[in-house]
Protein backbone atom coordinates (compact mmCIF):
# COMPACT_ATOMS: atom_id res chain seq x y z
CA UNK A 1 0.00 0.00 0.00
CA UNK A 2 1.96 2.90 -0.98
CA UNK A 3 1.71 6.21 1.46
CA UNK A 4 -0.93 8.65 0.21
CA UNK A 5 -3.98 6.07 1.27
CA UNK A 6 -5.62 6.27 4.14
CA UNK A 7 -5.15 3.12 6.04
CA UNK A 8 -8.88 2.79 6.92
CA UNK A 9 -7.77 -0.64 8.59
CA UNK A 10 -6.53 1.70 11.95
CA UNK A 11 -9.52 2.69 12.15
CA UNK A 12 -11.02 -0.69 12.65
CA UNK A 13 -9.34 -0.98 15.83
CA UNK A 14 -11.35 0.70 18.83
CA UNK A 15 -8.90 1.97 20.26
CA UNK A 16 -7.91 4.46 17.43
CA UNK A 17 -11.31 4.38 16.71
CA UNK A 18 -12.65 5.89 20.13
CA UNK A 19 -10.47 8.83 20.15
CA UNK A 20 -11.54 9.67 16.53
CA UNK A 21 -15.52 9.37 17.35
CA UNK A 22 -15.25 11.97 20.22
CA UNK A 23 -13.59 14.51 18.03
CA UNK A 24 -16.02 13.60 15.09
CA UNK A 25 -19.58 14.27 17.51
CA UNK A 26 -19.45 17.90 18.13
CA UNK A 27 -18.49 19.07 14.06
CA UNK A 28 -21.86 16.46 13.22
CA UNK A 29 -23.68 18.09 16.59
CA UNK A 30 -23.29 21.77 15.14
CA UNK A 31 -24.22 20.13 11.34
CA UNK A 32 -27.43 18.76 13.35
CA UNK A 33 -28.79 21.50 14.82
CA UNK A 34 -28.20 24.14 11.66
CA UNK A 35 -29.56 22.03 9.25
CA UNK A 36 -32.56 20.93 11.70
CA UNK A 37 -32.76 24.69 12.37
CA UNK A 38 -32.68 25.82 8.62
CA UNK A 39 -35.14 22.62 8.07
CA UNK A 40 -37.80 23.52 10.67
CA UNK A 41 -37.93 27.60 9.92
CA UNK A 42 -38.26 26.46 5.71
CA UNK A 43 -40.97 23.45 7.10
CA UNK A 44 -43.43 26.35 8.70
CA UNK A 45 -42.41 29.32 7.42
CA UNK A 46 -41.47 29.67 3.96
CA UNK A 47 -42.88 26.25 1.91
CA UNK A 48 -46.25 27.52 0.98
CA UNK A 49 -49.45 25.70 2.09
CA UNK A 50 -50.47 22.76 -0.26
CA UNK A 51 -53.46 22.97 -2.41
CA UNK A 52 -54.98 19.90 -1.82
CA UNK A 53 -53.88 19.29 2.00
CA UNK A 54 -53.78 22.32 3.42
CA UNK A 55 -50.93 22.84 6.47
CA UNK A 56 -51.54 19.26 7.39
CA UNK A 57 -49.22 18.34 4.77
CA UNK A 58 -46.43 19.55 7.14
CA UNK A 59 -45.91 16.28 8.51
CA UNK A 60 -44.22 15.19 5.20
CA UNK A 61 -41.15 17.36 6.83
CA UNK A 62 -40.53 14.70 9.51
CA UNK A 63 -42.51 11.48 8.57
CA UNK A 64 -40.19 11.01 4.80
CA UNK A 65 -37.08 11.85 6.12
CA UNK A 66 -37.46 9.48 9.68
CA UNK A 67 -39.13 6.75 6.88
CA UNK A 68 -35.68 7.30 5.04
CA UNK A 69 -33.40 7.16 8.07
CA UNK A 70 -35.32 3.97 9.40
CA UNK A 71 -34.37 2.38 5.91
CA UNK A 72 -30.91 3.57 5.67
CA UNK A 73 -29.99 2.74 9.16
CA UNK A 74 -30.93 -1.23 8.62
CA UNK A 75 -28.60 -1.28 5.39
CA UNK A 76 -25.94 0.32 7.43
CA UNK A 77 -26.16 -1.87 10.40
CA UNK A 78 -26.28 -5.24 7.59
CA UNK A 79 -23.12 -3.86 6.20
CA UNK A 80 -21.33 -4.02 9.21
CA UNK A 81 -22.52 -7.17 9.74
CA UNK A 82 -21.53 -8.39 6.84
CA UNK A 83 -17.97 -6.43 7.70
CA UNK A 84 -18.06 -7.91 10.86
CA UNK A 85 -18.62 -11.95 9.74
CA UNK A 86 -16.03 -11.43 6.71
CA UNK A 87 -13.20 -9.30 8.31
CA UNK A 88 -13.97 -10.67 11.74
CA UNK A 89 -13.56 -6.94 13.18
CA UNK A 90 -14.70 -5.85 16.64
CA UNK A 91 -15.49 -2.47 15.52
CA UNK A 92 -18.27 -3.98 13.20
CA UNK A 93 -20.71 -5.44 15.45
CA UNK A 94 -20.06 -2.74 18.04
CA UNK A 95 -21.51 -0.25 15.32
CA UNK A 96 -24.36 -2.28 14.66
CA UNK A 97 -25.70 -2.29 18.22
CA UNK A 98 -24.87 1.36 18.37
CA UNK A 99 -27.04 2.31 15.39
CA UNK A 100 -30.03 0.04 16.04
CA UNK A 101 -31.89 1.97 18.93
CA UNK A 102 -31.70 5.07 16.61
CA UNK A 103 -33.14 2.75 13.75
CA UNK A 104 -35.62 1.64 16.02
CA UNK A 105 -36.59 5.46 17.06
CA UNK A 106 -36.90 6.07 13.34
CA UNK A 107 -39.12 3.47 12.37
CA UNK A 108 -41.63 4.07 15.45
CA UNK A 109 -41.64 7.69 14.27
CA UNK A 110 -42.10 6.93 10.20
CA UNK A 111 -45.30 5.00 12.13
CA UNK A 112 -46.33 7.71 14.20
CA UNK A 113 -46.33 10.19 12.13
CA UNK A 114 -47.53 8.26 9.35
CA UNK A 115 -50.49 7.78 11.22
CA UNK A 116 -50.74 11.40 12.42
CA UNK A 117 -50.55 12.40 8.33
CA UNK A 118 -53.39 9.15 8.24
CA UNK A 119 -56.18 9.91 10.08
CA UNK A 120 -56.98 13.41 8.47
CA UNK A 121 -56.43 12.63 4.91
CA UNK A 122 -57.37 9.07 4.91
CA UNK A 123 -59.29 8.59 7.24
CA UNK A 124 -58.03 5.93 9.56
CA UNK A 125 -54.62 5.75 11.85
CA UNK A 126 -53.48 2.55 10.37
CA UNK A 127 -54.55 0.23 7.53
CA UNK A 128 -52.54 -3.38 7.31
CA UNK A 129 -51.60 -2.25 3.33
CA UNK A 130 -47.92 -3.68 2.19
CA UNK A 131 -46.18 -0.59 2.77
CA UNK A 132 -47.38 0.10 6.35
CA UNK A 133 -47.29 -3.82 7.20
CA UNK A 134 -43.72 -3.84 5.96
CA UNK A 135 -42.35 -0.49 7.95
CA UNK A 136 -44.40 -2.11 10.69
CA UNK A 137 -42.24 -5.76 10.51
CA UNK A 138 -39.12 -3.58 10.14
CA UNK A 139 -39.65 -1.89 13.80
CA UNK A 140 -39.50 -5.54 14.50
CA UNK A 141 -36.60 -6.70 13.20
CA UNK A 142 -34.75 -3.81 15.07
CA UNK A 143 -36.89 -4.81 18.34
CA UNK A 144 -35.48 -8.33 17.60
CA UNK A 145 -32.09 -7.43 17.03
CA UNK A 146 -31.91 -5.38 19.92
CA UNK A 147 -33.39 -8.33 22.54
CA UNK A 148 -31.40 -10.92 21.18
CA UNK A 149 -28.46 -9.25 21.41
CA UNK A 150 -28.92 -8.40 25.05
CA UNK A 151 -30.45 -12.26 25.12
CA UNK A 152 -27.24 -14.03 24.72
CA UNK A 153 -24.64 -13.18 27.08
CA UNK A 154 -21.05 -14.21 25.11
CA UNK A 155 -20.81 -11.62 23.31
CA UNK A 156 -18.96 -12.82 20.20
CA UNK A 157 -21.99 -15.21 19.98
CA UNK A 158 -24.27 -12.20 20.95
CA UNK A 159 -22.77 -10.54 17.81
CA UNK A 160 -23.13 -13.27 15.31
CA UNK A 161 -26.73 -14.39 15.92
CA UNK A 162 -27.37 -10.60 15.58
CA UNK A 163 -25.20 -10.01 12.29
CA UNK A 164 -27.16 -13.23 10.81
CA UNK A 165 -30.50 -11.62 12.25
CA UNK A 166 -29.44 -8.61 10.43
CA UNK A 167 -28.62 -10.06 7.07
CA UNK A 168 -31.41 -11.99 7.04
CA UNK A 169 -33.78 -9.24 7.15
CA UNK A 170 -32.45 -7.51 4.64
CA UNK A 171 -34.67 -8.75 2.25
CA UNK A 172 -37.45 -6.47 3.98
CA UNK A 173 -35.80 -3.20 2.88
CA UNK A 174 -36.53 -3.78 -1.13
CA UNK A 175 -40.33 -4.66 -0.02
CA UNK A 176 -40.74 -1.86 2.11
CA UNK A 177 -39.38 0.67 -0.83
CA UNK A 178 -41.14 -1.23 -3.72
CA UNK A 179 -44.48 -1.65 -1.77
CA UNK A 180 -46.35 1.32 -3.31
CA UNK A 181 -45.12 -0.27 -6.76
CA UNK A 182 -45.88 -3.68 -6.54
CA UNK A 183 -49.17 -3.56 -4.75
CA UNK A 184 -52.28 -1.53 -4.44
CA UNK A 185 -51.48 0.47 -1.69
CA UNK A 186 -53.87 3.49 0.23
CA UNK A 187 -50.05 5.02 0.70
CA UNK A 188 -49.39 6.91 -2.12
CA UNK A 189 -46.34 6.50 -3.97
CA UNK A 190 -42.69 8.22 -4.25
CA UNK A 191 -42.42 11.68 -4.74
CA UNK A 192 -39.43 11.60 -5.46
CA UNK A 193 -38.14 8.92 -7.85
CA UNK A 194 -34.15 7.88 -9.33
CA UNK A 195 -35.93 8.11 -13.32
CA UNK A 196 -38.38 10.65 -13.56
CA UNK A 197 -37.10 12.92 -11.00
CA UNK A 198 -39.78 15.23 -8.18
CA UNK A 199 -43.19 15.57 -8.52
CA UNK A 200 -43.49 18.17 -5.89
CA UNK A 201 -42.88 21.70 -5.72
CA UNK A 202 -38.76 22.80 -5.29
CA UNK A 203 -38.77 24.45 -2.09
CA UNK A 204 -40.82 21.27 -0.40
CA UNK A 205 -38.34 19.27 -1.76
CA UNK A 206 -35.58 21.48 -0.85
CA UNK A 207 -36.81 21.54 2.70
CA UNK A 208 -37.13 17.87 3.34
CA UNK A 209 -33.87 17.13 2.03
CA UNK A 210 -32.25 19.69 3.96
CA UNK A 211 -34.62 17.62 7.03
CA UNK A 212 -33.27 14.42 5.96
CA UNK A 213 -29.47 15.55 5.71
CA UNK A 214 -30.37 16.75 9.33
CA UNK A 215 -31.12 13.50 10.40
CA UNK A 216 -28.05 11.49 9.30
CA UNK A 217 -25.80 14.50 11.06
CA UNK A 218 -27.70 13.70 13.93
CA UNK A 219 -27.85 9.67 13.21
CA UNK A 220 -24.06 10.05 13.10
CA UNK A 221 -23.50 12.32 16.27
CA UNK A 222 -25.58 10.05 18.22
CA UNK A 223 -24.30 6.75 17.16
CA UNK A 224 -20.88 7.47 17.69
CA UNK A 225 -21.44 8.32 21.04
CA UNK A 226 -23.32 5.56 21.60
CA UNK A 227 -20.38 2.94 20.36
CA UNK A 228 -18.00 5.31 22.49
CA UNK A 229 -19.68 4.04 25.36
CA UNK A 230 -19.76 0.69 24.39
CA UNK A 231 -16.06 0.49 23.17
CA UNK A 232 -15.54 1.31 27.00
CA UNK A 233 -17.65 -1.57 28.15
CA UNK A 234 -16.23 -4.20 26.07
CA UNK A 235 -12.64 -3.01 26.46
CA UNK A 236 -12.90 -2.15 29.84
CA UNK A 237 -9.91 -4.56 30.45
CA UNK A 238 -7.43 -3.41 28.05
CA UNK A 239 -4.67 -1.07 29.36
CA UNK A 240 -5.57 1.62 26.37
CA UNK A 241 -8.94 2.14 28.39
CA UNK A 242 -6.86 2.43 31.27
CA UNK A 243 -4.55 4.64 30.26
CA UNK A 244 -7.49 7.53 28.78
CA UNK A 245 -7.63 10.72 30.26
CA UNK A 246 -11.09 10.82 31.55
CA UNK A 247 -10.39 7.69 33.35
CA UNK A 248 -7.88 8.88 35.68
CA UNK A 249 -8.96 8.78 39.43
CA UNK B 1 -49.22 35.55 9.89
CA UNK B 2 -50.52 35.75 13.92
CA UNK B 3 -49.99 33.13 16.66
CA UNK B 4 -53.06 31.48 16.96
CA UNK B 5 -53.20 31.25 13.49
CA UNK B 6 -49.67 29.63 13.18
CA UNK B 7 -50.70 27.16 16.13
CA UNK B 8 -54.00 26.21 14.69
CA UNK B 9 -52.26 24.95 11.73
CA UNK B 10 -55.59 25.39 9.57
CA UNK B 11 -56.85 23.21 11.50
CA UNK B 12 -54.73 20.32 11.62
CA UNK B 13 -53.14 21.46 14.81
CA UNK B 14 -53.44 17.76 16.28
CA UNK B 15 -51.87 15.94 13.88
CA UNK B 16 -49.11 18.45 12.74
CA UNK B 17 -47.73 18.87 16.30
CA UNK B 18 -48.32 15.52 17.40
CA UNK B 19 -45.77 14.74 14.65
CA UNK B 20 -43.61 17.36 15.14
CA UNK B 21 -43.67 16.95 18.73
CA UNK B 22 -43.16 13.50 19.27
CA UNK B 23 -40.41 13.72 16.69
CA UNK B 24 -38.64 17.16 18.75
CA UNK B 25 -39.34 14.80 21.80
CA UNK B 26 -37.20 11.91 21.18
CA UNK B 27 -34.41 13.64 19.12
CA UNK B 28 -33.82 15.54 22.21
CA UNK B 29 -34.28 12.56 24.63
CA UNK B 30 -31.60 10.11 23.14
CA UNK B 31 -28.65 12.33 23.14
CA UNK B 32 -29.74 13.36 27.06
CA UNK B 33 -29.96 9.55 27.41
CA UNK B 34 -27.00 9.44 25.94
CA UNK B 35 -24.97 11.64 27.75
CA UNK B 36 -25.92 9.81 30.67
CA UNK B 37 -24.86 6.61 29.52
CA UNK B 38 -21.43 7.94 28.92
CA UNK B 39 -21.36 9.49 32.65
CA UNK B 40 -22.36 6.19 34.51
CA UNK B 41 -19.94 3.92 32.22
CA UNK B 42 -17.09 6.48 33.59
CA UNK B 43 -18.18 6.46 37.20
CA UNK B 44 -18.23 2.20 36.98
CA UNK B 45 -14.80 2.00 34.94
CA UNK B 46 -13.61 4.49 37.83
CA UNK B 47 -14.59 2.42 40.34
CA UNK B 48 -13.09 -0.94 38.70
CA UNK B 49 -9.79 0.16 38.16
CA UNK B 50 -9.38 1.79 41.73
CA UNK B 51 -10.82 -1.71 43.20
CA UNK B 52 -8.18 -3.59 40.84
CA UNK B 53 -5.27 -1.07 41.82
CA UNK B 54 -6.17 -1.65 45.56
CA UNK B 55 -6.23 -5.03 45.47
CA UNK B 56 -2.64 -5.08 43.74
CA UNK B 57 -1.32 -3.18 46.72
Amino acid sequence: MNNSTINWFKYSSPASFYPLAGRLIPWFTAITVILIGVGLFLSFFVAPTDYKQGEGYRIIFVHVPAAWMSMFIYLIMAFWAAMGLIFNTRLSAMMSQALAPTGAMFTFLALWTGAFWGKPMWGTWWVWDARLTSELILFFLYIGFIALQGAIDDTRRADKAGALLLLVGVVNIPIIYFSVKWWNTLHQGASISMSTGSSMASIMLNTMLIMALGFWAYTIAVALSRVRSIILEREKDSQWVRELPELKQ
Amino acid sequence: MNLVEFFDMGGYALYVWSSFGATAVLMIAEPLLLKARRKQVLRRLKRLIRIQTEEQS
